[in-house]
């Protein structure tokens, strides 16, 4: 069955991929794959591993703290482990190794974009999350700003962020599940959904950390055993795969250098703001701040995360050279055998393809059951995030202003968790076959503009107000959302329009800034009686976050 | 004790002053040290590429962009592990003594 998938690298480059790179083989066709019987049963071995977990994660999920925190109880290890899982997407594996693949040392660059926002996040933001939140980083904003206005505001943040996450997730998840398992799409979307639901509805944070954690432990292991046999093919020397690469490569001596991809030092710029304070607003990896017993380990873990993340960019990048001598010069991973044509599966397959050609069918399996298993937990972790902005933040919060018992609260997550399952896998088929990298522009301009200012200022700045950040977090939405619109992505390959209004692809620079300017502005010029009992509480607020004093701590059974 | 008296007497002890002077200090360092070669290399990339692609060595055809990207990327890791050594260790402990003094 021939399925023509407009952009097939949309989908799975998913979260590491920005318009500007759409690149390498953007639109061809895909051929359904026969069904991989090896790889469907290291998956199901997978499968059957976690829901266990997920029974055992159930029995100790009884109060809303363990919903949502797994009880404070996990170690920074562990929990560095789990963010590093958060954070290494399949496509993080898939188009890195593209991306060095086609483009050589452009996607490098990339990488180190992708890398450079976790110590940051540790000096500037990881005891401070810490101090100050609970369950959700809504908890943070809202710290002594108004509860209703300002949580409702954070809580749609995070919902927008997640739900443009999500579909890409579930796009990329079709697709890909498609090709390697032979699965049909749809079912490999209920498939994903359902899965998910079950983690997150039975075993919340508790089940969504180990799955997380055997999951990054798997990708590691993955991606570092196909790096050794890559690197036995060159006799061990990374001078040897490179010269091979580059007699290999049609670009030559010049895939060693940067090319065209950071040409345009603006739109640089502006991507690598959106990614390096986007990460800082996801909600999904804030989240996981609060899952620690305190400080401590909340800066443990992200020393963990970043060494784990660091690592895994290294060993993709050596990925995606050796896969320029060893897929490229091979016609059997090519349309009708033609080197240099197309690559078999699309452009993001080669570091599938180099996987076979090493390591064989069975290790190919594993590659691909490990893919599998990544978007799962991917998945689970973002709904998690949602479930708890609209049954912590929303209902609990705003609709019930506190009065909720835990026992209500925890019966809204779960069928907010249902309910974003459902939804995800309805928003995956109505997608189907659409062009979704303009959704991982708008996560990471959404998060970098709407949620990250309203968060380091209220954590940083004594003058914010709810003024300001009403006023800012919507300067930030509007902007962010309508300039990706405008951008090339959209405006001309999605619409069809002649010539992009916006010339850039991430809307960081102007969307970031102007969040900034008008929170600034409308707080400033904020002379109510709230503004001033808002700043006067600042000083208590700063305590707990230096000190930690009064900090929600860890939550014994 | 109520809340407020805690927070007073955490304000008024010159050890809080420290530790936030100190830590804040730290971080912002820590945090120059690692974009200020991070946008240095964004720079570069963008507007003089070509003094990424000298070779590493005479014998080598691996241009010098490879190992510095490696650099950012192992450094920025290594500068984590020195803060949270930092602030896991002397940090916590000024943190404690401010905590135990207010309590008192």
């Amino acid at each position: 069955m021939k399925r023509s998938i407009t952009a097939l690298v949309a989908g799975t480059l998913l979260a590491i991929s920005f318009t500007a790179l759409a690149g390498p083989g953007a639109i061809e066709g895909v051929e359904k794959q026969p069904v991989n019987v090896s790889a469907i049963a290291m998956f199901l071995v997978f499968v059957i591993a976690t829901l266990g977990i997920t029974k055992w994660a159930a029995g100790k999920t009884k109060s809303t703290a363990d919903f949502y925190t797994a009880g404070g109880g996990i170690t920074g290890f562990q929990n560095g482990l789990a963010i590093a899982g958060d954070y290494m997407s399949a496509a993080t594996l898939l188009g890195i190794t593209s991306m060095v693949y086609f483009k050589g040392y452009d996607g490098f660059i990339y990488a180190v974009c992708f890398f450079i926002g976790w110590p940051i996040i540790l000096f500037l933001m990881a005891e401070r999350l810490r101090n100050l939140g609970k369950f959700t980083f809504a908890d943070i904003a809202s710290y002594r700003l108004d509860q209703n206005r300002i949580r409702t505001f954070a809580a749609i943040g995070s919902l927008t962020v997640v739900c443009f996450y999500l579909i890409v997730q579930m796009v990329g998840a079709g697709q890909l599940i498609q090709l390697l398992f032979g699965l049909e799409y749809n079912v490999a979307v209920a498939v994903v959904g359902i899965l998910m639901m079950v983690y997150v509805t039975f075993g919340g944070m508790t089940a969504t950390t180990w799955v997380q954690i055997i999951k990054a432990c798997l990708l590691l292991g993955g991606g570092i055993s196909l790096m050794l046999l890559t690197l036995s093919q060159f006799g061990w020397s990374l001078d040897n795969l490179f010269a091979k690469a580059i007699e290999s490569h049609k670009m030559g001596e010049k895939m060693m250098a940067p090319g065209s991809l950071m040409a345009d030092p603006v739109s640089a710029f502006s991507l690598s703001l959106g990614l390096l304070f986007g990460t800082a607003g996801l909600p999904h990896i804030m989240m996981r701040f609060f899952t620690v017993p305190n400080a401590k380990e909340a800066r443990k873990s992200v020393f963990y995360a970043t060494g784990f993340i660091g690592l895994f960019f290294l060993v993709t990048i050596i990925l995606g050279a050796g896969a320029i001598t060893i897929v490229g010069t091979n016609p059997a991973f090519f349309e009708g055998g033609q080197v240099g044509g197309k690559i078999l599966g699309g452009g993001n397959m080669p570091v599938m393809h180099l996987a076979k050609a090493v390591g064989g069918d069975v290790f190919l399996g594993f590659l691909s059951a490990v893919a599998f298993a990544t978007i799962l937990a991917v998945v689970s972790g973002l709904a998690l995030a949602g479930a708890s902005a609209i049954s912590h933040d929303l209902y609990a919060r705003v609709i019930k202003k506190g009065t909720a018992t835990g026992a209500q609260e925890m019966k809204v997550t779960r069928f907010a968790s249902v309910g974003l399952g459902l939804t995800a896998i309805a928003l995956g088929i109505a997608f189907k076959d659409q062009n979704v990298l303009f959704l991982v522009a708008l996560a990471f301009g959404v998060a970098s503009s709407v949620n990250f200012p309203v968060l380091i200022l209220s954590m940083y700045w004594k003058g914010l107000t709810t003024r300001g950040a009403l006023w800012g977090g919507i300067a930030g939405l509007v902007s962010s959302v309508g300039l990706v619109v405008l951008s090339p992505t959209v405006w001309v390959k999605i619409l069809g329009n002649k010539a992009a209004i916006f010339p850039y692809d991430h809307p960081a620079i102007v969307s970031m800034s102007l969040a900034f300017f008008i929170t600034w502005l409308m707080s400033v010029t904020d002379k109510s009686a709230r503004a001033a009992a808002e700043a006067e509480a600042y000083e208590e607020q700063f305590i707990r976050a230096q000190t930690g004093l009064g900090a929600a701590g860890a939550h014994a059974h | 004790m109520s809340g407020n008296n805690i927070n007073a007497k955490i304000r008024s002890n010159p050890k809080f002053a420290e530790l936030v002077g100190k830590r804040t200090r730290f971080a912002i360092i820590l945090s120059l040290i690692v974009l200020l070669p991070y946008y240095s290399y964004m720079l570069v990339v963008s507007l003089q590429p070509q003094l990424l692609a000298s070779k590493i060595s005479d014998g080598s055809v691996i241009t010098i962009g490879w190992p510095l990207a490696a650099l950012i990327v192992i450094g920025g890791w290594l500068l984590t592990g020195v803060y949270v050594s930092r602030a896991n260790g002397e940090f916590d402990r000024l943190n404690e003594e401010i905590l135990k003094e207010a309590r008192k």
